[in-house]
């Protein structure tokens, strides 16, 4: 049998008549029955801004990167704040899965599958940027070396922007291969469910025809640890190439050794924050609080709360070496980040990063669910300012002053950013409608050690036993302080 | 070559499966198949399976990842089309370590996925034989395979013991490969003894 869990610990499913069909009901029953009303709306707005996207991205490929804000010195602005902005909240799927699979934190039961869907959602929204910014899209395979007709020409591998698309596409094809291979047990659950023939036949065809033998659970159980154990050194080597896309470079402000560290810390913040602002609409719109319990969103406001505070003493480190540097443009750079043109953007990223997470220290709001809402949405936009501080405040002043200036956004530039806000949202609610949004094989696994009604029984039995031994012992010997009774 | 003909024994908990499991060893009973609704811990282990290889095929496929990455960049950059960076060396190994990393860690995800696949008999239109419908909902099930060479008495004794095990349901279950592909005849057990 399961280990032994102490029932004093807090149960990761709540709800007093929970079995294991009433998990696969609860569960599953969001792909049988018609969407709710909220979802509909969802959708439409959802979709709305996806078409938006879709043609302010369809106007820049006909008429150029020239519709955006770009100018003479900030050339790489929205796109790129965007792209590492979306690739940011693509790490806490992987993370959860795998990260906290390692480290046998079952409280990632109740999340893993949403968090990993956003994960893919995400880094699709991710590798649009840098394909739209090409301008030529369609000569977008030039960026893989395959061996080609134009004499010997290939790509060049000391290139961090090379070194990027190797990342992604390698995140992007073993988050979805994680994701697939836990999908697949419950895509036969819903199957076995499944009243049409037609139904039934299309997941049959997405389960694989799984069956469930206990040789099939032993490669499952193997395969999901060890792509936990190659996902996890994955998920910090793709925010590091990202970060070395600047720390690379020769700009003050983006050659700094501390990029890496600081960029895997504020991917998974961001991630995190991401997570919490979906799953707190998911659990009440799909009515899952049972499994997505409040202790959940401590859990990953305690993550919240960390890795705030590493983002935080990385930009006051920054601050302190680009001083300490004694280099004048260095010390430009970020005099200028702090308390220049752009100070309004270092304030809200300061604010909403670093400030107002710490408020997560207090266990009362730790576990506040509206409060964990705002600040999850705070969080997101905090760290899209950090990559556009980072971004243009380290290019709208160069190394010419008769070339300065001030970047603004077009409308094309927002109405892509929103679009991919759409896209994302839109792919996220059809996974909502059409996929087990939470790993049903994973919660059952659990369901028998930390389960609200496990620990209902442990704490009889226990209470049974101390009887007992009372009764055994005589009651002139058993003092009160052999047990504690106040649990 | 595999019957179409099994008896199943389906329990409510997974302890009661263990339980029958090592009662089946006691008995000298060979079990068929084990299914369960999600992983049980330490199954594997009452049911005397081997360890799974999949980690070593994932280390094979991982480490050539690793090799045809370094093999690759090393033949294009210094070989195939040198580039002079400033007099940099050509063959500059620490700016190689990123895509190799990455390759390393594909090539072992997807081969691993693919074995994975593969051993478990796993690809899209896969006609599986589901013995029940509630296996993969909340029941945990042993199935016996019998053909018309088994004994009655061999029958009795599984039956029996699968009963005194505590099963919630024990029935005798054909697969017929005329019928639909989902199709399974369901019978009391009683019917074929």
């Amino acid at each position: 049998m399961s280990h032994y869990e102490s029932p004093i610990r807090e149960p990761l499913i709540q709800g007093d008549n929970i079995s294991y069909t009433k998990i696969t009901d609860d569960i599953v029953a969001t792909t049988e029955k018609a969407p709710p009303l909220s979802w509909w709306i969802g959708f439409i707005i959802s979709a709305t801004f996806a078409g938006i996207g879709v043609v302010a991205i369809l106007w820049t490929i006909w008429q150029g990167i020239g519709t955006w804000g770009l100018n003479k010195t900030v050339n790489w602005a929205w796109d790129i704040t965007n792209f590492v902005w979306w690739v940011g909240i693509g790490h806490a799927g992987t993370l959860i899965s795998a990260v906290l699979l390692l480290f046998r934190q079952k409280w990632r039961t109740g999340i893993n599958r949403a968090a990993e869907a956003m994960t893919i959602f995400a880094v699709i929204c991710a590798g649009l940027f840098p394909l739209i910014h090409m301008g030529r899209l369609w000569m977008g395979f030039f960026i893989f070396p395959y061996p080609n007709t134009r004499g010997p020409l290939w790509v060049n591998f000391n290139s961090p922007l090379l070194w990027d698309v190797f990342a992604i596409s390698t995140y992007l094809t073993v988050s979805l291969l994680f994701w697939y291979s836990g999908l697949m047990p419950d895509f036969a659950t819903i199957r076995d469910r499944a009243k049409g023939k037609v139904r039934k036949f299309i997941y049959n065809a997405l389960s694989f025809g799984w069956t469930g033998t206990a040789k099939q659970w032993q490669r499952f159980e193997s395969l999901s640890l060890i792509l936990a154990g190659l996902a996890t050194p994955l998920v910090l080597s793709v925010h590091t190439i990202v970060s070395f896309d600047f720390a690379t470079s020769v700009i003050p402000g983006w050659h700094t050794t501390i990029f890496p560290p600081y960029f895997v810390a504020g991917a998974i913040f961001s991630g995190f924050a991401m997570v919490e602002t979906l799953m707190i609409i998911t659990r009440k719109v799909l009515k899952l609080e049972n499994y997505i319990t409040v202790g959940h969103i401590e859990s990953m406001n305690k993550i919240i709360v960390l890795t705030g505070s590493i983002v935080g003493v990385a930009y006051i480190t920054e601050l302190v070496i680009a001083w300490y540097s004694g280099y004048l443009y260095e010390q430009y750079a970020f005099a200028n980040r702090a308390t220049g043109e752009y100070w309004w953007a270092y304030a809200i990223m300061m604010t909403c990063n670093v400030i107002t997470p710490q408020l997560y220290w207090i266990k009362k709001y730790r576990r506040n669910i509206a409060l964990t809402f705002v600040l999850s949405i705070f969080v997101n936009i905090g760290m899209w300012f950090e990559r556009f501080v980072i971004i243009v405040t380290s290019l709208h002043n160069d190394f010419l002053p008769s070339s300065w200036l001030y970047f603004l956004p077009t409308w094309v530039d927002v109405a892509i950013y929103l679009g991919t806000l759409g896209i994302f949202m839109t792919l996220f609610l059809l996974f909502a409608r059409a996929f087990p949004v939470i790993a049903i094989a994973e919660v059952k696994s659990i369901f028998s050690i930390s389960s609200a009604q496990a620990r209902k029984q442990q704490l009889e039995e226990n209470k049974k036993f101390e009887k007992d031994y009372k009764d055994s012992i005589g009651a002139e010997y058993a003092k009160d302080d052999v047990f504690d009774t106040n649990y | 070559m595999a019957s179409n003909k099994y008896i199943v024994g389906l329990f409510d908990h997974e302890d009661k499966l263990i339980g029958a499991i090592r009662k089946c060893k006691k008995e000298n009973v060979e079990i068929t198949d084990t299914l369960t609704p999600f992983p049980v811990h330490g199954l594997e282990d009452e049911l005397g399976y081997q360890d799974t290889r999949l980690h070593k095929a994932g280390f094979m496929f991982g480490i050539t990842g690793t090799f045809v990455a370094l093999s690759v960049m090393t033949f294009i950059m210094t070989t195939n089309y040198p580039i002079n960076f400033g007099g940099k060396p050509n063959f500059a190994l620490p700016s190689f370590i990123p895509i190799t990393f990455e390759l390393t860690v594909l090539f072992a995800a997807v081969g691993m996925v693919m074995v994975y696949c593969i051993r478990n008999g796993l690809f899209p239109g896969a006609v599986p034989r589901i013995l029940d419908e509630r296996i993969t909902d909340d029941r945990f099930a042993l199935s016996f395979e019998v053909d018309d060479s088994t004994s009655k008495e061999d029958i009795s004794k599984v039956v029996n013991l699968l009963k005194e095990a505590g099963a919630v349901e024990v029935s005798s279950k054909e697969f017929n490969d005329d019928t639909e592909i989902f199709e399974v005849e369901t019978s009391a057990v009683e019917s074929i003894l």
